[in-house]
């Protein structure tokens, strides 16, 4: 497969866009035109070819310049990834996983050679070639969860299973909604949970829990979350809050289609082997409501999502300030006829 | 990705015990199989010409060894049937069906230290357990509890693995494991982990409790035939079926045996996969689980077929 990666950026000058490619083959999330929270987890199965979802780890056309993003951040604050001492099983069976999925299904980018214990990895796109030995952590510069969590958009959790429950124990996170690494690392699965509004009341974590819980090796799971973000920024995290808070006032019905981004999280979930842990991935996807627009469809639905959105919702995504301006901007392609169910862009 | 179900064949069978087989499964395909966390089972699926017996079974082999899975199967005399087939009828070269590994008994990473308490055949677990433990540096001891010395399977091999730290207690010859002097002397932050047959079970969880150790520091895991009991009659809402539950059959096998669609994993009332509705019961419905909840149980509104029965003469569950 060819990738052509851009040279863009998620800070400062913001000069992040999606190609026409990219556009077409958006995660959009919304199936129906009210939005309310549910266990949505499916098998994390392969989908369409061309969609998010082909292959077990989504490398697109931003991958460079996001890794590169990531540095930055972790430069800043090297906060952003932290691990507890019993996570090293952990972090070897994350490293297998993302290697054994990058050269699987991008050979092109990525090479991996196994000699027992002693592996060789290339990855061209970032110019890394290493060989170390699996298990060994002297072998590699920094610690295995660092080092491959560098090398893979998104951000990445260590849940570690115990007395039935899940602990974050370790993760590499620098594009989140506005949570924090550093406030959530050693919770349990409530706890980290706890602000959620709605969703408490409906059971859903208590099902989501004892569900992941069961998951299996080779049988991940995934499910969609969504929020969004003004300006094409990766970093909304509450140790940055002063660089992107303010942004929200800035939005008005003629700026929205060009500020205001949907911002959709492709959840997975992995069983690891080794250290019957589990990796939690959160992949971020940014799209402006103009390049959304390019579907009228798509649009259509996000302007009823979000004109109809609970108001609970509206406040805990931190959309109240720029929620108006964005319906309004949407209407315009909304005639008020039914849509039928599905996330399809036409 | 997906590894539901394997494809192996048995590449060397051993006999450990007069009553314990140890069996080396290797896949068909001559590919690798998954690694694997100490304390893991898979569930293996014999196809005895038409009846399809599904017995979960300990990895008792090193998690970094993917080439083979390791099982060990004693004989039950109240069996089901799986273990005997697999003594009497599986051979080398015998082609099975096994699930991706499940861990329902592992090693809590945060202990400060790790007691083993095996008893007989329950010595599965620990042999991957020990990996792992040996792997990460953790402090522990190991007891280990049998019959009499021809019954002490891989005792050998465990006194050169852990030396020092391994205890053995042969019943024939008198010596017996006094688990209340073992836990007392345990410092803070030690887990206990056991597994053996129910009596020696029930035991360390007693002990322990009484003893005041936290809950989620005792840790158990009993595999063996799910109590049998009165056969009864389960009709199924969504098919229209009524199939029969002989009583030396689980619920969750007559099921299966009657073509029924039913989700299940560990098949010893600990996952909660085959967690099923019932709609009336005029009777009682005997809970063997340890997934529902007391409160779910006394509702009479769930049950674990893998485990559970009924005595009643209506029995309609949401299938």
């Amino acid at each position: 497969m060819a990738l052509a990666f851009k040279k863009e950026t998620f800070r400062d000058d913001y000069t992040y866009r999606n190609s026409p490619e990219a556009i077409r083959r958006f995660p959009f999330p919304f199936p129906e035109d009210r939005y309310m929270y549910s266990v949505n987890m499916e098998p994390h199965v392969p989908g369409a070819k061309g969609s998010a979802v082909e292959h077990i780890l989504d490398v697109d056309e931003h991958y460079v310049a996001e890794c590169a993003d990531k540095a930055i951040t972790l430069a800043q604050d090297p906060g952003r990834y932290a691990a507890l001492p019993h996570t090293m099983d952990a972090q070897w069976d994350v490293l297998e996983l993302i290697m054994d999925a990058l050269a699987n299904d991008y050979p092109e980018q990525f090479k991996l050679s196994k000699n027992g214990n002693v592996w060789s990895w290339e990855n061209k796109p970032l110019n890394i070639k290493d060989t170390f030995t699996f298990g060994d952590r002297d072998t590699l510069p920094m610690e295995p969860f660092e080092y491959i969590g560098r090398q893979i958009q998104g951000d990445w959790t260590i849940l570690d299973q115990r007395d039935n429950d899940l602990y974050v124990d370790a993760g590499i996170v620098t594009s989140q909604a506005d949570w924090s690494l550093m406030f959530d690392a050693g919770m349990s699965f409530m706890q980290w949970h706890g602000p959620v509004p709605q969703a408490h009341e409906m059971g859903i974590f208590e099902r989501a829990l004892k569900y992941l819980l069961n998951m299996q090796y080779g049988s991940p799971v995934r499910r969609f979350n969504w929020t969004m973000t003004i300006n094409p920024r990766l970093d909304t995290s509450p140790e940055n809050y002063e660089q992107w808070g303010q942004d929200r006032n800035t939005v008005t019905p003629q700026n929205a289609g060009e500020k205001v981004h949907l911002r959709v999280e492709l959840q997975t979930l992995y069983r690891l082997p080794r250290s019957n842990g589990i990796v939690f991935s959160i992949r971020c996807y940014l799209i402006s409501l103009e390049d959304l627009a390019t579907y009228p469809r798509w649009a259509k639905r996000m302007h009823r999502v979000l004109r109809d959105l609970h108001p609970d919702l509206a406040e805990y995504k931190g959309l109240v300030k720029y929620r108006d301006a964005a319906v309004q901007w949407l209407s315009k392609f909304d005639d008020g006829a039914p849509l039928e169910l599905g996330t399809q862009a036409e | 990705m997906s590894l539901n179900s394997v494809n192996v064949k048995v590449a060397a069978i051993e006999r450990v015990t007069p009553l314990v087989k140890h069996f080396t499964l290797v896949r068909e395909d001559g590919g690798k199989l998954p690694p694997f966390s100490g304390g893991s089972h898979i569930v293996v699926s014999m196809d005895a010409g038409g009846k399809v017996y599904r017995n979960a079974y300990s990895l008792m082999g090193s998690p970094e060894d993917t080439d083979a899975y390791h099982i060990s199967v004693r004989r039950q005399e109240r069996s089901r049937g799986g273990s005997v087939f697999m003594h009497d009828k599986v051979t080398e070269g015998s082609a099975l069906q096994i699930t991706a590994p499940t861990n329902l008994f592992a090693i809590s990473r945060m202990g400060r230290k790790h007691v083993l308490i095996a008893g007989g055949i329950g010595i599965t677990p620990f042999m991957s357990q020990l990996h792992d433990i040996a792997r990460n540096g953790f402090d522990y001891e190991l007891h280990y509890a049998f019959r009499s010395p021809e019954h002490g399977a891989f005792s050998d091999q465990l006194k050169a693995r852990c030396g020092e730290r391994a205890h053995f207690y042969v019943d024939s010859n008198g010596k017996k494991l006094d688990i209340r002097e073992v836990l007392s002397r345990q410092p803070l932050g030690t887990h206990v982990y056991v597994c053996g047959p129910g009596t020696m079970v029930a035991a360390v969880l007693e002990t322990a409790r009484d003893l005041g150790w936290p809950e989620r520091h005792i840790h158990s895991e009993q595999f063996g035939a799910p109590p049998g009991g009165e056969p009864f009659k389960v009709a199924l809402a969504k098919s229209g079926l009524e199939v029969e539950v002989p009583g030396d059959t689980s619920m969750l096998q007559a099921l299966e045996d009657a073509g029924v669609e039913i989700d299940s994993l560990c098949r010893g009332g600990a996952c909660g996969r085959c967690m099923t509705e019932v709609l009336a019961c005029d009777g009682e419905l005997l809970h063997h689980d340890d997934y529902l909840s007391e409160a779910e149980k006394a509702s009479g509104k769930k049950m674990m077929p893998c485990v559970s029965r009924a005595r009643c003469t209506h029995l309609l569950v949401n299938l």
